[in-house]
């Protein structure tokens, strides 16, 4: 229905716009026989109007953008560095609209200023080496500036203190799910690799690795308040990016080999949620999903959850045909429920034994289960359990 | 050299005469006239042009829509595809691969600069035609070719390449990753093998054609800019093609015989695979060597073509010519050490990124010149504003636009958070693709008479023009926001994330506009189709310019110029030069006594 209404418009929109060339064809019939169909000067006056105009759309339309779209933007980091990545943020954009502004302010206003006439004639003017001057070196320092500024931060943000104080996690990619591997008392994750996956050992743990009788796994990721948190990326079988982005972090995943970010969270989930922005913008989301629930009510289908505010992990590398939800929920805790909540988390190493051990006792020969059958094969039912298809 | 070029000329007329007859076959297909060839590429590139528009319109209506069922879909992509009129989640990723792949090769790179180099290098050097033409019309075939494997490898049974215009192994390389990556895969390696030895084919010539059959008084400084952006294109494109091809040829070699270039450490559907040793990022490194260059490969005629028009409709001398030259060079060389700022957060070493955000955010310097001086070229002129002066002006603004974010981008630090999210999407159309296509319609409209001898209605240009620019704003600036919201590209719905909820209508706004936007390059098809047969015939020189290509008489001959080629006494930006009668001194006009070049002083 939608696509027949979007069809009858186009088709409609067409036939208006050939009457009116129709139409302006014939006015300009009567008028004068210049049909050369190169620009007169009428031409040059309505066109170097329409550049004027074109000028006031350009700004109204920045402008109404900025109000109106402006709190979509990602504010309040998560994040120790966050912060300084929202202040090059801000000060690059306040460069770019300075130089927008003024620039196509000149242009657009010239083309509208120096419109043709058939009285007037151009200026010779082909050279000026001291303008050339001007404005090769107002972007040589504004850029120097920008730099200097920015690898500073980046260099903060990417070079990894090996002494400092962290708490070294795994993310683990793979079609298209996350885990996480925590690295126990030690601080030390234990070798992995992909030959040694095996049924509950989805991560590929070497379990002989003394490194890795504390390691931890689980899907849910949490991570304390105020401490940095080392993150080390592997991917089982295509690229993948980990992006984190309420906390300005983002690396990719890469089969092969151990990509590392870090970062200090500054605010717990619960805190995150009491923000005064966040709670905004969850409204205007709920009142959305509200809406949307009303309407699939009444085709009797199920309706849809409120939203309450949780930090992501999302995959954001094209991983194959489910990319768009791969997804996992980060906690940040503090630091006392951090230790509460991860207590009571099994090793994998026992977890290994504990399915050995009760492989054994069935004394069967046990079919390794697949650690988690990619949906590739069957790709157009891919089963959503957050939403309904058809 | 002049006199060799000048005997090589008298060779050629006298060849002329003998065999002047041409078959259909000989004339229409396989020609080795430069410009029935740049016709040739330029219906070609306008029908890859019309697939990877319609492409884009079906995966913007699954965005702003999603999951919902259309006709439209079952008509064009079928049951297969679109079960029951919804897109398959798969299809949705193939269509975005297939449309960057179709138009930043097949339409930006071979429909715009293979178009305009071909019908301009020789006509505005005043050569009688390409170096070799028979290399330039096996160009034109073998792109020809690549063209009908692209489209041929939307019809396989497992569907067309899917793993994204970059192509990034593991999943381009492996099936079981993603079923385009089977048999479709395979086809997108072989167009682009083929499209890349064409491409070769072409920029060898340009670059020959430049450097040796400059007619007299054709030095390297009296070049129209055109003549200077195809030039250094060429080079560009005969620097980093061949890392591309060679790089596919390196895929071809992991999907096929078991090799570990790119792969290593892989378990997928349930078994481990052989693969030890590859490096993914390896791929992303020769990938983006030609990738980025590309970028300036699509965009430096489009910026060629904007000099000249840009001069011609202002009545005035290009602005710094000399810099303008300069720029182009720069770019040319930075663009070439830049191509890491892909690859920020691949998982390179952190000081890598450090160096390439250095010389990233140092290409900025030539832009910025750059678009300063079409604007001083603009002061103080006579506008004659034709449609391929708005659509120039309208680069200038995209240009403007679309660059200035890339000094986001380009620095390390702020790509960490919109790295791949819709932002880039953004940012890159509207600095290379719209400002490259409004290059590609400047062009179509200014040397239409040249092509075909006959004129393009101006009123529907003016309609085509304004409301294309009013939808190019209109869909990508309201995408800078949704980038900055964290919402990643390629995703097929946005619905499995209440975070992302308040973007939809946002979504629906952008689709919107591309709808229309879409819509009305209808009216650019008709005046480009119907000016072929039936458009008013044209004069000789309609737009009173001063270079080469408008001294050869409106109907098409082999050889460009009946008798002997124009000499050339001056540069071609003499517009409203004091102490001439007209505002205009062609480059044939011989110096007056005691007349300066002023651009030399």
């Amino acid at each position: 229905m939608t696509t027949l209404l979007v069809l009858i418009v186009l088709v409609l929109l067409s036939v208006a716009v050939w009457q009116m060339t129709k139409i302006f064809d014939l006015t300009q019939v009567g008028r004068k026989c210049d049909d050369s169909q190169v620009a007169t000067d009428n031409d040059n006056n309505v066109q170097g109007y329409l550049m004027f105009g074109f000028l006031a759309f350009l700004n109204i339309f920045i402008i109404f953008g900025l109000l109106k779209w402006g709190h979509l933007v990602l504010t309040n980091p998560a994040s120790e560095h966050g912060a300084d990545y929202d202040n090059l943020m801000w000060i690059s954009f306040a460069i770019i609209f300075f130089v927008q502004t003024i620039t196509q302010a000149l242009l657009h206003y010239f083309a509208f200023k120096y419109r043709g006439n058939k009285d007037r004639k151009a200026l010779y003017y082909a050279d000026n080496d001291k303008l050339e001057f001007i404005w090769t070196i107002i972007p040589v320092i504004v850029l120097a500036g920008l730099i200097l500024y920015g690898l500073y931060t980046w260099t903060n943000i990417m070079f990894i203190d090996e002494d400092e104080d962290t708490i070294v996690i795994e993310l683990y990619a793979k079609q298209f799910s996350w885990e996480a591997r925590y690295a126990g008392e030690d601080n030390v994750l234990g070798k992995a690799n992909v030959r040694l996956i095996e049924g509950i050992n989805t991560m590929g743990v070497d379990v002989n690795d003394p490194n890795a009788q504390d390691d931890i796994a689980v899907s849910e990721l949490h991570i304390p308040k105020g401490k940095k948190v080392h993150f080390k990326f592997r991917s089982q079988d295509v690229l993948h990016s980990a992006y984190m982005p309420h906390f300005r972090a983002q690396m990719n995943c890469v089969p092969g080999m151990v990509t590392e970010f870090a970062f200090k969270p500054i605010m717990t989930t619960d805190e995150m949620r009491q923000d005064a922005k966040m709670q905004e913008k969850v409204a205007t989301i709920n009142k959305i999903r509200a809406k949307k629930s009303a309407q699939l009510v009444a085709e009797g289908k199920t309706p849809l959850d409120p939203y309450t505010f949780d930090y992501l992990l999302l995959c954001n590398k094209i991983c194959g045909a489910s990319h768009y939800n791969m997804q996992m929920k980060i906690v940040v805790d503090t630091p006392q429920d951090f230790q509460a909540w991860l207590k009571d988390k099994g090793t994998i190493v026992n977890a290994v034994k504990e399915e050995k051990a009760k492989a054994n006792a069935e004394a069967t020969p046990v079919v390794v289960p697949v650690a988690k059958k990619a949906d590739t094969t069957v790709v157009a039912e891919v089963v959503d359990t957050t939403v309904v298809k058809k | 050299m002049a006199a060799a070029a000048h005997d090589h000329d008298h060779a050629h007329d006298h060849d002329h005469a003998h065999h002047h007859k041409d078959t259909f076959i000989t004339k229409y297909i396989f020609s080795i006239d430069h410009k029935m060839i740049a016709k040739q590429y330029l219906i070609t590139g306008i029908i890859m042009g019309i697939v990877g528009v319609v492409m884009s319109l079906l995966f913007r209506m699954q965005i702003a829509w999603p999951e919902e069922s259309f006709g439209i879909f079952k008509f064009l992509l079928g049951e297969k595809m679109a079960p029951g009129g919804v897109m398959r989640n798969d299809i949705y990723l193939a269509l975005v691969t297939i449309h960057g792949t179709i138009m930043v090769f097949f339409v930006l790179t071979a429909g715009l600069s293979g178009t305009f180099s071909n019908l301009l290098i020789p006509l505005q050097i005043g050569a009688r035609d390409m170096a070799s033409g028979f290399m330039n019309m096996i160009s034109y075939w073998m792109f020809f070719l690549s063209s009908v494997v692209m489209i041929c490898s939307l019809f396989v049974e497992s569907g067309p390449a899917s793993a994204g215009w970059t192509i990034y192994p593991p999943l381009s390389a492996l099936p079981q990753a993603i079923p385009g990556s089977g048999t479709g895969m395979t086809l997108w390696l072989v167009s682009m093998a083929i499209f890349i030895a064409s491409s070769l084919m072409g920029s060898l010539n340009y670059v020959v054609t430049v450097i040796n059959l400059r007619t007299k008084g054709m030095t390297m400084t009296r070049l129209p800019l055109t003549v200077w952006a195809f030039f250094i294109t060429a080079v560009i494109g005969i620097v980093s093609f061949p890392v591309l091809l060679s790089a596919a040829l390196m895929l071809i070699m992991d999907r096929s015989f078991g090799t570990s270039f790119f792969l290593s450490d892989i378990f997928i559907s349930g078994e481990v695979l052989h693969y030890q040793g590859g490096s993914p990022v390896l791929f992303e490194h020769l990938f983006w060597f030609l990738g980025h260059p590309e970028v300036y490969i699509v965009l430096l005629p489009a910026l060629g073509i904007t000099s000249e028009i840009i001069a011609t409709n202002s009545r005035k001398p290009i602005f710094g010519y000399r810099a303008m030259i300069a720029s182009i060079l720069a770019i040319a060389f930075l663009s070439t050490i830049v191509w890491g700022h892909h690859m920020f957060i691949s998982g390179m070493n952190p000081f890598l990124g450090s160096v390439f955000t250095f010389t990233t955010l140092l290409i900025a310097i030539p832009s910025a010149v750059k678009a300063f001086n079409y604007i001083t070229t603009l002061w103080k002129g006579n506008l004659q504003l034709n449609p391929a002066m708005l659509f120039s002006i309208g680069l200038v603004s995209t240009f403007i636009s679309g660059g200035l974010t890339g000094i986001i981008l380009g620095d390390s630090t702020l790509d960490i958070n919109v790295h791949d999210t819709y932002f880039v999407v953004a940012h890159f159309h509207l600095v290379m693709g719209i400002s490259a296509l409004y290059g590609f319609f400047a062009g179509v409209y200014h040397w239409f008479p040249r092509m075909f001898g006959r004129m393009m209605n101006k009123n529907l240009g003016y309609i085509h023009f304004w409301v294309t620019a009013v939808c190019a704003y209109g869909v990508f600036y309201p995408m800078h926001f949704i980038g900055m919201a964290g919402l990643p590209r390629r995703y097929y719905t946005n619905t499995n994330f209440p975070l992302f909820d308040d973007l939809a209508d946002v979504n629906v706004l952008i689709t919107m506009f591309a709808l229309i936007g879409a819509a009305f390059q209808l009216v650019f098809m008709w005046n480009f189709f119907y000016s072929i047969f039936y458009g008013k015939k044209t004069v000789q020189n309609p737009w009173r310019s001063n270079t080469l290509e408008w001294t050869a008489p409106v109907e098409h001959m082999h050889g460009n110029w009946p008798g002997e080629i124009p000499h050339v006494h001056r540069w071609p930006y003499d517009y409203s030069k004091p102490g001439h009668d007209e505002d205009f001194v062609p480059q044939t006009t011989p110096m007056k006594e005691g007349e300066e070049e002023l651009h030399h002083a």
